[in-house]
Order: structure tokens, then sequence, then C-alpha cells
């Protein structure tokens, strides 16, 4: 008897040790889970606004609800009225959580319309808790969804510079440890793990009164001309900074869904062969080489030539022209006669220094390097091809590029998105050649000349118009064209430079001069204005010489 | 020994007054996170608010709207050559 109390003892005593000692770690563990809760402060992603810093992608809180699986099931008439406000089947509900009913939080729906988020929290259910979540919202919507992407449901960056600064705007969300009640609010807080982190802003050198103009202009020539897409791009020439990039097809980012070919920011994913806009670095090279002065006269009569089995062909024969009239007329046998003076090396020089077979390093995601095939390699009828922009492949952004620094007097600044990065000008052609292809290419927006529906009223415009036919599987596709205007203004002293690239138009009209000249002119004309840029061509507004003035 | 006693009081004294004060601190440490709390949720509203008047204003002022109210409501034209002069070149 004295034994079995003795045991019996021992065995109590035993037990107590382990629990008191062994195993406290565990219990108290335990216990603590029961009313101590981490609990995430959430942070806010930084606001993207506009050169002007209207905003342009902004985060502001909404509710989701989710619920703790557990407590929701032991009230399982809670279920209803629950789903009654969510839109959703009760017992589609009841069945989701009874597979994860082990679970201590399930998300119910997540970005809740406010309404209906306060309906929830008068409901005042067991179990059924909601959180605060951010969502992003762009203002501007389609006409500036390419340059800034979206953010996925998680508030991560998918595309654009969404995706390229994501850490930047993200910021980090913290933590705390608090003490609940049984209802599960927070009643003190313990202690602060983390401290969240909010997001940084991010100031872009985008205009958005110019990119809506130019996204009106460029949806309406697309339409237009039922093309397949199209890109227009505005840089500044001194800072290299983008002032307006649009494209079409776009997208709506507050609600992207899944149609990926509208989500390409064409301008700075999609190569083209540029065609005739290439000529006038052919003709910079030949200038730098000093094979050729811009007077020096150059025969393209009778309007074809032949090299390697191949006919090369101008539009018309155009007879002695000089190297001026080249570009003015577009010759493709005269450009082609002047390039084959150089050497390949020569001129691979040139196109490369200019930018093109290599990124702009803007950092932009997916940006595309276009083709510049090592001079090696390069056979005569390739550098042909090469000087009037067929076998070589770039961006409207690089084209922008390689024009911007031919306005800068030969300083090309990469291009950025961004306020205050850092793009140092690069000296990359002489000053001196530089300004006499400007001047050259302003011919192109004369009587004689193919750009003449680039003019853009009071102001001197210099540029050059592209049509070219389409590489399609089977070789160039006949009756399929991209139609373009590279050009800068005012041509006196350049301050903007813009692309328009127009991609397949199946309409009767699919020159260059006629299908993207027309859309440069609007948006330079437009842009002129917005930005309040002097005019240097105004003999007709002089107040000495207008109709009216004479009262004053 | 009278001296001893009167020590042992004095520490008891300050023992359930330093025991007080703990008290009425932990209580009045709560009272500050609930103040601190209602504080950054005030601040919560606000940056929500702001935020969306951000939004709001970035609709409002969105270039598509402002033309159309000038061409429309207060039917402005663009300036053309005859209406604008250079008076120095």
């Amino acid at each position: 008897m004295l034994l079995i109390f003795l045991l019996s003892s021992i065995a109590l005593i035993a037990r107590a040790v382990n629990l008191q000692v062994m195993e406290t770690d565990f219990l108290q563990g335990q216990g603590e889970a029961r009313f101590l809760r981490e609990v995430t402060i959430p942070s806010t992603r930084g606001v993207i606004s506009d050169r002007n810093g209207e905003p342009l992608a902004v985060s502001t809180p909404v509710d989701s609800v989710w619920v703790h699986p557990g407590q929701l099931l032991e009230y399982p008439d809670n279920i209803k009225p629950l789903a009654r406000l969510l839109g959703a089947n009760a017992e589609d509900i009841e069945r989701k959580l009874s597979q994860r009913a082990n679970k201590e939080f399930v998300w119910l729906k997540r970005r809740l319309n406010p309404e209906i988020a306060a309906q929830i929290s008068a409901l005042d259910l067991a179990g059924v808790y909601l959180q605060k979540e951010y969502r992003r919202f762009y203002p501007a919507g389609e006409v500036t969804s390419h340059v800034i992407g979206f953010t996925n449901i998680d508030d991560i960056g998918q595309e654009g510079l969404e995706l390229a600064y994501d850490n930047w705007l993200a910021g980090s969300p913290g933590s705390k440890r608090v003490i609940r009640n049984r209802k599960g609010e927070a009643v003190e807080e313990v202690a602060l793990i983390k401290e969240s982190q909010p997001g940084q802003d991010l100031r872009l050198t985008i205009d958005r009164r110019l990119q809506y103009l130019a996204y009106r202009e460029l949806k309406s020539t697309v339409r237009q001309h039922g093309a397949r897409s199209g890109s227009v791009v505005v840089l500044d020439v001194n800072t290299g900074e983008v002032l307006a990039m649009v494209n079409q097809p776009s997208y709506n980012p507050n609600d992207p869904g899944h149609d990926k070919d509208g989500m390409r920011n064409r301008a700075v994913t999609d190569v083209i062969e540029p065609g005739s806009v290439m000529k006038p670095i052919a003709i910079t090279s030949v200038l730098e080489n000093g094979l050729a002065v811009p007077t020096t006269p150059v025969e393209t009569s009778p309007g074809y030539m032949v090299i390697s089995g191949h006919t090369i062909r101008d539009h018309s024969n155009y007879g002695l022209l000089d190297v001026t009239g080249v570009l003015t007329k577009s010759s493709n046998v005269g450009v082609t006669r002047l390039a084959l003076q150089l050497q390949p090396e020569q001129m691979w020089d040139t196109y490369s220094r200019l930018g093109f077979g290599e990124v702009t390093g803007t950092g932009f995601p997916g940006e595309s390097a276009g083709v510049l095939r090592n001079y090696r390699r390069w056979r005569q009828l390739e550098q042909a091809t090469i000087s009037y922009g067929y076998g070589v492949s770039a961006t409207p952004l690089q084209l922008a590029q390689a024009y911007a620094a031919i306005a800068n007097g030969g300083k090309l600044r990469p291009p950025t998105f961004i306020q205050g990065a850092n793009n140092p000008p690069i000296s990359v052609i002489d000053s001196r050649i530089a300004k006499l292809v400007a001047t050259m290419l302003e011919t192109v927006t004369s009587n004689a000349g193919t750009g003449t529906r680039a003019r853009v009223p009071n102001y001197r415009i210099a540029g050059k118009t592209g049509t070219s036919h389409k590489a399609s599987a089977s070789g160039y596709a006949d009756s399929r064209y991209v139609s373009s205007f590279v050009g800068f203004g005012p041509a006196s002293n350049p301050r903007l430079v813009s692309v328009v690239v127009i991609n397949d138009p199946t309409g009767e009209e699919y020159y260059g001069g006629l299908v993207a000249a027309p859309l440069f002119s609007r948006v330079m004309t437009g842009a002129m204005r917005l930005l309040n840029i002097p005019p240097d061509n105004y003999p007709a507004m002089l107040a000495s010489t207008a109709d009216g003035a004479g009262g004053q | 020994m009278k001296s001893q006693i009167l020590t042992l009081i004095l520490f008891l004294l300050a023992n359930v007054g330093t025991a007080l004060k703990v008290v009425y601190t932990r209580h009045e440490s709560r009272l500050l996170a609930v103040e601190l709390s209602a504080l950054e949720s005030q601040q919560d509203e606000g940056l929500a608010e702001w935020s969306r008047l951000q939004i709001e204003q970035g609709w409002l002022a969105d270039a598509s709207q402002i033309e159309k109210k000038a061409r429309g409501v207060l039917q402005m034209q663009q300036a053309d050559n005859p209406q604008i002069l250079v008076i120095r070149p």
C-alpha cells in the first residue's frame, strides 16, 4: 500500500518536473501562440509621377477579406450572409474552407469594393477579418501604360518601369508583435520587430500632356490607315530625356487582362528595318571619311543599278544629283554609290557610334539591341542595302537617339526615362559634320523633298522619310510596309527629336511621306506649343508684315 | 535595533510605492498604446485620402478632359498665324 502511494507520488512529481522544467518552452510557446501574434505593417508603394509631378501611378488602400476556417466553420450559418455580400456561392465557400480547415488563414476575396467591406465589417462574424491592402491606380490609363507597366495583385511590378524599378518603388513591409484578445483584436503592442519602409517615389521625364497628345494622334493615324501597330517617341535633344513614348495597340493598366500582344512597348522592344531613315547615317559616314562634301555630284541615272545580281531601284530616275539631293529625293542608287566607296569597317564604325546594334541603356525590361552585323561578314550587297536601311534593324528609340545626336552637334545622350539620371553626353561625330547633315536634312521638308507633309507651321524642321518593305518568312513582302519619319526641330536650334513608325498600313497610302510625316507634323506642332518653344521661321508672323497690324 | 526597523519600514513603503508606480505606468502605457494606434490609423486615413485625391486629380486634370472643356464649354480655339505676331525677332 505504502509502496503504491510512493510510486504514484514519484510518478506525479516526475510529470510535474517534466511539465515545469523540460517542456516549459513548448507549453509557454503554445500559450503565447494563442494570444501573441505577429502582424505585418503594410508599406505603400511609391508614386510614379510625370516630369511636372502629375501622378501617373498611385497606390490607395482597399480591404481584402480573409477567414480563419476553424472559427468560421463553428457557425456554418454565418457563411450564407457572407457569401451573399461577396456575390459567391455559400456551398463553394464552405467546401473551400473545409478543405483548408487546418489552416489559420485563407483569403476569401481580395480588393473589395469599399461599401462591401463596410458591410462585412458590420456583420461582425467570428473568424472573418478584413486586411488592408494597397491597390495601384493609373489615372492616365492606356496613354501611359506601355512606359509605366502595371503591378500584379501582390503589388509586384510585372511590366515596364513598375518592373524595372520594383525595388525602388516597393519599400519593405514591417512587422510587430501584438497581444490579441479572443476576438482577434490587438489590445497591446508588445514589440516592433521591423519598421515598415515606405516605397520611394519615382519622377519620370515623360510629359503627361505631350504623352496624351502623341497618343491621341497616333491612335487616329493607326485607325485611319488600318495599320497593325505604331509608335511615337519624342526625345529632348539636349538631355536625352524621353518626353513621350506611345504605342498602338495599347491596354488599360487598371485591368490588364492577358492580351500580351498589346502590352509590348514596341518603341523599345520591337525592331524594324528602318529603310530610308538610315540614309543620313550612311551619308554621315561618307562625309566623316572625307569622301564627299554636300555639293559633290552623284549620278543616279538610269534610276537603278545592279549589285551582285540584285537590282537596286529608285522611285524614278533622278538623274544627276548632289549629296544633299540624294537625301532630299531619297535616292537608293545615290546613297549606294556613295556608301560603296567606304571601307565596311568605316561605315560600321559610324553606325555603331550612333548606337545601332547596342541597347540604349535605359534599363527598360525587354529592350532590344537591334541587329548590326559585324563588318567582317558584310558582302558588297549587304553594305549597299545597309546604306539605305535594309539588312540592319533598330528600335524606334535607337533611331531617335541617333537623330538626337545629329541634332545635338554630334553629342549623343543615352535616352532616359528617369529624372536626374546620369547620362553624360558622349561626342560621337564631329560637330561640323553633324551640322552639315542637319542642314541637308532640312531640304527634305522643302518643296523638292519627300517630307513636305512633316512641316510644322512657323518652325524649320529637318528629318527623313522612310518606307520599307516588311520582311516575312518568304523574303520581302510586296504589299506590306513600315512607314516612318524621323526628324527634329526647330532646325536653327534643335530642341525636340521625334520618331514616328507606322507598321503595316493597309490603305492606299503607305509612303512614309504620306502616312508618318503628317503624324510627325501634328505631334511636333502640339509639342512646340505645349513646351513654349520659340518659332524660328516667322516671316509671316512679323508685326510689320502681318495683315491688320497697321492699326496698332 | 530601532533604526533597523525604521529602515525596514522605509523600504516596505518604498516597495509599495514603486509597486503602485509600476501598475500606474503600465496602465499609462496601455492608454498611450491605444492613443498611438488611434493616431496611426488617423495617419493611414490621411494618407489614404491623399492618395485618393491624387487619383481624382489625375482623372479630372486629364489632358483629354481639359481639352474637351476648353474647346467645347469655353469655345476656345488654337491661335493661328494672323493672330500671332512676332514683335521683335
